[in-house]
């Protein structure tokens, strides 16, 4: 169920502790930062929903080049719009949290680079990854001809079975040898 | 085509609340599974028409059309079906957390799940041993309740979490794996503090006789004028030495207070066990990273690595992204240029021999070092013998500024001696790193050595010492009576009695001075090179001739891995000099303290965010193993002291002792039974030993 006002039920509470790999100090201090996102009268609201160009000023997301995948990924309303109740922002952060495991966190690093959610990373989806992550300015992007090379540099490593396109369990597999990942897959509030 | 990235789809909540009175939503093959075990049950419990054999008698209730069933129908085997089932609830419930879906569909399945456990976790119980079988699932309940308030006390117990996350988001995860590595090493000191503190300073300060009631404990008379100097204390000369904080101060009486507290016994098991929890502890850590890190220098990943992990999420500052957009872009840009470049061979002699002259160059320093310092402290030996007073500031604390400095310049050198190799930088970098550790290494282990000949010398003055006491006092009762040998006992005050030297607290002294040199000069360099350089930067800029700030000096960057370097070598001394200085773990962890605060402070005022930003894959582990390494080379010196040479006279807890270790002997002899010094002793029996020792390996 959703939130009540101001407060965070007991039994809520706990329950979110199962569910998640959040600590009671985590999901309070989370509950309180959503709040604040929230309008006055937004805040009666039994299970409000907070729009994405809102939760898109939050400090911890907003230097992140994927910042609106991210919030697609995790919304769960019918509009696709990128909103988030707080038991999708509690799904975030804890998928995002330090003890989350890499099977979820490679799951939704997936998702969230599929920009196209068809469930594979093609061409067009490893090419827009690459300009999110080489920034705004003209003067940073990759060339074109030094786009294709990097792409088919990434597919000839990743793609274990030629077809053209990256998915999940592949992924996984080039993910789970990097050291770096988990490290660097975190938000912390 | 919409995937399938959940069990088949979020069903609606409405729906799931109606069915949670039956046996509850399954997910596909427990769908099936689940039925079939139902209509079993529900055969089984409607075709039993003589009485089962269940434990609790013969009560037969039909099954009514809720599927809901009585236990006592129930044959064991379907007991155990039933128990299985439950089991397999309560793993699906601990591994919620763990499964992608969204929020609502792991609350309703959690819901369903806890439904079934409570229902037919009581009813299993019934029959034998039904009071225990509930005591014990309410037992585990209640350790679970307990398990998770623990740890999410101790998540609020851990100091400084939100500096540090100001740190990550300002400068990436590299430069806060610094200071996370600095509050780990805190917590280290902090339990070996514990253990020095409190089972060796003070019972003795407790229960030990006071200052000056025996020779050992007093400032002798000659020193008695200047021992409360400030220039004296600094020195850790004066009333600083005849203390607690240096081996020479404690007794050797076996029993001390009380409650006859062994003081030996202790000091030598905290000396021990120091070493022992610091090896645990390390290698407990490494095992632990080398489990969650993948295999760390896999090249076959290269450009897929960079592509999909290269992100910091945790950057939140606009300014640190721009840079990280930057540096991923170049290094994106240098891969495809080394990825397409041919390797150029014609230079390869030319690289060759200039990188081997590289390595020449660096060993010249190296043992320039080495022999400095060993210079420098056959120096100060021959201004301790004619007299510390007579010389300048600079000539009593040469060793250690010597040591610090070369610590500090000599990195440098090998910085622009590198240039020539002409290596790719993170290789560099590992060279770097592998050549600071050769200088410090080889600077420690240099004096070292000239403190063993300062040791030997100590020794040979013993020797005359002691024939020096004997004739004194000698002397004492030939000149007091020389009729009875029951002459009354003289009075003699203990600072007027002549005193052995102890060459345990000189040592224990020496490294005191190390490590505060030490910490004064990378205090002084951090406000000299860091804070001084961003002020004169920020405020000359206006009227000078060159843009400053994107010039030459413009500001500093943190060096991670020079500091990472400076903390384990730090730590090395510590545990070297911990046994004759019992105040060093309380010394470090002030200076931990105090560090953490002003580096923190330093970087987030004077420091810019790294322009490359190079993760040295697997540095976690990289710099366990170096800390292991020092561990067991610092802990080597103490340990040869302690097997072979003799302990002092007249100072410290095992003096008159023939080795230090013969405390244990001792205690085994006189505290335990007799049997068990007989057992230890057939146990000790080499033969016995050794087997033991390969099969543990």
């Amino acid at each position: 169920m959703g939130t009540t006002a101001s407060q965070l039920a007991k039994d809520s509470l706990s329950e979110y502790q199962e569910l998640t790999f959040l600590t009671k100090q985590e999901i309070l201090l989370a509950h309180r930062r959503f709040t604040e996102l929230l309008d006055r009268d937004e805040r009666n609201h039994p299970n409000p929903r907070v729009p994405m160009e809102v939760i898109l000023t939050l400090p911890e997301l907003k230097s992140n080049p994927f910042k609106t995948r991210i919030c697609q990924v995790f919304s769960t309303s019918e509009d696709k719009d990128g909103s988030l109740t707080f038991e999708d922002f509690l799904d975030l952060l804890s998928a995002f949290s330090d003890s989350a495991t890499l099977e979820i966190k490679s799951h939704y690093a997936f998702r969230i680079f599929d920009f196209d959610d068809d469930g594979t990373l093609d061409c067009g989806d490893l090419e827009k990854l690459v300009n999110c992550l080489t920034g705004e300015t003209e003067d940073t992007r990759l060339s074109s001809e030094e786009m294709r090379q990097l792409i088919s540099n990434i597919l000839d490593e990743s793609d274990i079975d030629k077809d053209g396109t990256v998915n999940l369990s592949e992924f996984q597999h080039v993910i789970s040898r990097s050291p770096d990942f988990v490290s660097s897959f975190k938000i912390v509030l | 085509p919409h995937p399938s990235y959940f069990s088949p789809g979020v069903e609606d909540f409405q729906e799931n609340h109606k069915r949670e009175k039956h046996y509850g939503k399954r997910r596909n093959g427990d769908r099936q599974q689940n039925k079939r075990e139902n209509q079993r049950r529900k055969r089984s419990s409607k075709s039993v028409s003589e009485p089962e054999t269940s434990e609790d008698g013969d009560d037969e209730e039909e099954v009514n059309n809720d599927g809901e069933v009585r236990p006592e129908l129930l044959s064991p085997e379907e007991l155990e079906k039933l128990k299985e089932a439950v089991d397999e609830k309560k793993k699906l419930i601990q591994s919620l957390r763990g499964k992608p879906w969204p929020m609502k569909q792991k609350l309703v399945t959690l819901r369903e799940s806890q439904l079934f456990v409570e229902k037919y976790e009581g009813a299993l119980g019934k029959g034998k041993g039904r009071k225990l079988y509930a005591y014990k699932v309410m037992m585990t309940k209640k350790w679970m309740k307990f398990q998770r308030d623990f740890e999410n006390f101790k998540t609020a117990c851990i100091p400084w979490e939100m500096k540090i996350k100001e740190i990550e988001s300002h400068f990436g995860s590299s430069v806060a794996s610094y200071f996370i590595f600095l509050r780990w090493m805190y917590s280290i000191n902090m339990i070996l503090f514990g253990l020095t503190f409190g089972l060796v300073m003070v019972p003795e300060a407790l229960m030990g006789r006071p200052y000056g009631s025996i020779p050992r404990k007093t400032v002798p008379r000659a020193e008695e004028a200047g021992a409360m100097d400030f220039a004296v204390l600094w020195d850790f000369g004066g009333y600083a030495q005849y203390s607690v904080l240096f081996y020479g101060y404690y007794n050797n009486q076996r029993a001390i207070g009380w409650f006859k507290f062994r003081m030996p016994l202790s000091y030598f098991l905290v000396g021990v066990g120091t070493v022992a929890y610091s090896y645990m502890v390390v290698i407990r850590t490494m095992a632990r990273n080398a489990n969650e890190s993948g295999i760390g220098d896999d090249n076959s990943f290269n450009f897929s690595w960079k592509m999909f992990t290269s992100w910091d999420y945790l950057i939140g500052n606009p300014e640190t992204a721009d840079n990280k957009f930057a540096s991923i872009t170049t290094s994106f840009k240098e891969a495809i240029l080394e990825e397409q470049e041919s390797r150029k061979d014609d230079n390869i002699h030319l690289t060759r021999f200039l990188r081997v002259l590289a390595n020449f160059l660096v060993l010249c320093c190296l043992a320039g070092s080495g022999y400095l310092i060993y210079f420098v402290v056959r120096r100060s030996q021959k201004f301790a013998l004619d007299g510390l007073e007579n010389h300048s500031w600079w000539e009593r604390n040469e060793v250690n500024m010597v040591m610090s400095l070369l610590g500090m310049f000599c990195p440098m050198l090998f910085d622009v001696i590198s240039t020539l190799e002409n290596y790719h930088p993170r290789v560099a970098l590992q060279w770097q790193l592998g050549r600071i550790f050769a200088l410090f290494l080889g600077n420690l282990y240099t004096f070292i050595i000239a403190l063993m000949d300062a040791i030997n010398l100590k020794r040979k003055e013993e020797k005359v010492v002691k024939y020096n006491i004997t004739m004194w006092e000698a002397s004492l009762y030939n000149g007091t009576g020389s009729e009875n040998s029951t002459a009354p006992p003289i009075t003699i005050h203990p600072a007027d009695v002549p005193r052995g030297p102890c060459w345990e607290t000189m040592v224990g002294q020496e490294f005191v001075r190390l490590i505060i040199s030490d910490t004064m000069t990378t205090y002084i360099t951090l406000l000299i090179g860091d804070f001084l350089r961003a002020v004169l930067v920020r405020f000359l800029n206006h009227c000078w001739c060159w843009d400053l700030e994107a010039g030459f000096p413009s500001y500093s960057e943190f060096d991670v891995s020079g500091n990472v370097l400076g903390l384990i070598f730090n730590q090395g001394m510590i545990w070297m000099g911990a046994f004759y200085a019992p105040c060093l773990p309380a010394l470090n962890l002030l200076r931990l303290h105090v560090s953490m605060y002003l580096q923190c402070w330093a970087v987030m005022c004077c420091n810019v965010p790294q322009e490359r930003v190079f993760k040295a894959s697997g540095s976690n582990n990289f710099y366990m193993a170096m800390l292991l390494v020092i561990l067991f080379l610092s802990t080597l010196p103490a340990i040869y002291t302690i097997v072979t040479i003799p302990p002092s006279f007249d100072c410290g807890p095992f003096s008159g002792k023939n080795r230090m270790f013969d405390v244990i002997q001792e205690t085994l002899e006189s505290d335990f039974p007799a049997w068990f010094s007989k057992v230890f002793s057939y146990a000790s029996n080499p033969g016995l030993v050794l087997p033991f020792i390969l099969l543990m390996v």
